[in-house]
């Protein structure tokens, strides 16, 4: 057995690991790599496409979404990015009640629908009582209340070559040089179909409020907050979801987050 | 190239004759623990940057805004003496963080609300975007690689014979403990049993947990299996313990360094690339 003693050059060595674990995380040096570079394409790719595929592996078309009971609802619904939009449609659109509000379903449909929310809220409803978890990392728990998707889509009667649904919003998220942007989102075929994905007018036993999406949000229980798309305007079933945006299926994901948003 | 059959054989170009070099670490042993100290650096980091996006955590299935089940927060705020102050909220007790947590001075001088500051996180930047796609990249790296050094310690018995503690290391305990605050280390291939029951903790339950909780909050998951958040408390919970779990390896990894250069950090470093050990003398016939 030895007794232990320091020497200078475990100091010294010692102090080199320790050097250059501080020289690491002076964490610019990945800066680069990640402002859009080949590493980020790379471990975006790989990463999400493999999370993409063991849950769709894991959930298929069916699993539902864990639900809560009405004690679990304790508070408010946390509102998120817009909560009052300032567009004047939506403005005036708000001031009569909704009254002139229409849901347009268009693109890769047999009949295109024009509903208003009294026609909404005469189809077959569904309530839930569901965990909303913000890609930001909170949580809150909402009864929501709506027309299941699957059933709006069947008025619609869908073409075989579709492949995507995608959402239109009323509201504007960003304004630039460039000039407005409205939020958009999209879901494929097999969340659109999913029982617990509908098109929300009712929150915790009441209307929608404004700061919740008001007349109508979607609900996609399985994905993360960002893809349940609020003040829906218009449903458009497309095959590719390139010509929209900068072509990554959502406000969002065209700024870099992931299109399947179940991590 | 050695193979795992040379185990505690004596290397032909054994060193001095009283201090022979041992076969300690297996291949697999030394790959995995090169593959998760650059994983567990980038999940960190990236983890950090994650936790920026909502710097609170709680207690149960969801973040009260309207109630407090908050357990920790990091944050800034003006004080009654109209200070500008960074925080970080342990259960009731509030720390004063500034220039640390919360709120910093930036590259620019300018001081900058924040809850980790940017040496802390991947990238330097607010991106959170790019922080999720690292850590779930380096995620799925730590994930397959923890599976597979499971299997190799299987076979390779790295885990019956270094990892699970033997009636005879529990009986060792006292002693053991009584050596290493004495700073006195036995130079072996056999690990002691601080040794044995750390690396247990680390590789058996704080690295399957950090995957557990990190599962637990995924919304996908979730739907495949509403069990394993119930389990572990709620999604909330679970991303707490995420958190508390990340300190533990955190701690682990100050704890690691410290003893690598108490005991030798050349030796142990040659151990852990090359897998050859100078050990003390007695230690060939065992420990």
């Amino acid at each position: 057995m030895t007794k232990f003693n320091i020497s200078r050059r475990a100091l010294l060595s010692g102090g080199t690991v320790a050097g250059s674990g501080a020289l690491l995380s002076g964490c610019d040096v990945f800066d680069g790599v990640l402002r859009g570079g080949n590493v980020r394409d790379f471990m975006e790719a790989s990463a999400n496409g493999l999370s993409y595929r063991v849950q769709r592996l894991l959930i298929g078309g069916h699993s539902l979404a864990q639900e809560f009971t009405e004690t679990d609802i304790r508070q408010p619904m946390r509102p998120n990015g817009v909560t009052a939009p300032t567009d004047r449609t939506y403005l005036e659109m708000e001031a009569g009640g909704f009254a002139d509000y229409r849901l347009e379903v268009s693109g890769l449909v047999q009949k295109p629908l024009s509903l208003s929310l009294d026609e909404l809220m005469a189809m077959p409803s569904r309530t839930q009582i569901t965990r909303h978890d913000c890609v930001e990392g909170w949580s809150c728990i909402a009864k929501w209340t709506g027309v299941p998707l699957a059933h709006v889509l069947d008025q619609a009667v869908v073409k075989s070559e579709a492949r995507f649904i995608l959402f239109r919003c009323l509201d504007t998220i960003e304004r630039s040089l460039t000039g407005e942007i409205k939020y958009y989102e999209s879901i494929d075929l097999i969340d659109a179909r999913h029982p617990q994905t509908i098109l929300a007018y009712g929150m915790n036993g009441e209307r929608l409020p404004v700061a919740n999406g008001a007349p109508l949000r979607l609900r996609v229980e399985r994905q993360l907050g960002y893809k349940m798309a609020k003040y829906v305007r218009a449903i458009e079933v497309v095959d590719s979801l390139a010509p929209f945006g900068d072509g990554q299926g959502g406000y969002w994901e065209d700024r870099g987050y992931e299109w399947y948003a179940g991590i | 190239m050695t193979t795992d059959t040379d185990a505690s054989m004596e290397s032909p170009q054994a060193g001095p004759a009283e201090r022979p070099l041992v076969y300690k670490q297996f291949f697999a042993t030394r790959l995995t623990h090169w593959v998760w100290a650059a994983c567990l650096f980038f999940l960190l980091l990236s983890g950090l940057q994650i936790f920026n996006a909502h710097p609170a955590l709680y207690i149960g299935d969801q973040s009260g805004f309207a109630f407090d089940n908050a357990v920790l927060r990091i944050g800034a705020e003006r004080t009654e003496d109209a200070r500008n102050i960074g925080y970080i909220q342990l259960f009731g007790a509030k720390f004063e963080t500034t220039g640390w947590f919360g709120f910093y001075r930036g590259d620019n001088g300018m001081m900058q609300q924040r809850a980790f500051p940017p040496w802390a996180t991947i990238p330097s930047y607010y991106d959170l975007a790019s922080g999720r796609i690292v850590h779930f990249f380096f995620a799925w790296i730590f994930a397959i690689t923890l599976l597979a050094w499971l299997v190799a310690s299987i076979v390779n018995g790295h885990l019956r014979r270094d990892i699970l503690p033997r009636w005879r290391d529990i009986c060792a305990l006292p002693r053991d403990i009584a050596a290493h605050a004495r700073l006195r280390f036995h130079h072996s291939r056999d690990y002691n049993t601080l040794q044995k029951l750390t690396y247990a903790a680390v590789l058996l339950v704080l690295m399957p947990l950090m995957i557990a909780t990190g599962l637990a909050m995924s919304p996908g998951f979730n739907a495949a299996a509403p069990w394993l958040a119930d389990i572990l408390g709620g999604r909330q919970t679970a991303r707490t313990i995420h958190f508390a779990v990340m300190l533990l390896l955190v701690g682990f990894f100050v704890v690691h360094i410290v003893m690598v250069l108490a005991a030798g950090p050349i030796n142990e470093l040659r151990s852990i690339v090359t897998g050859w050990y100078r050990a003390d003398p007695e230690s060939r016939e065992g420990n």
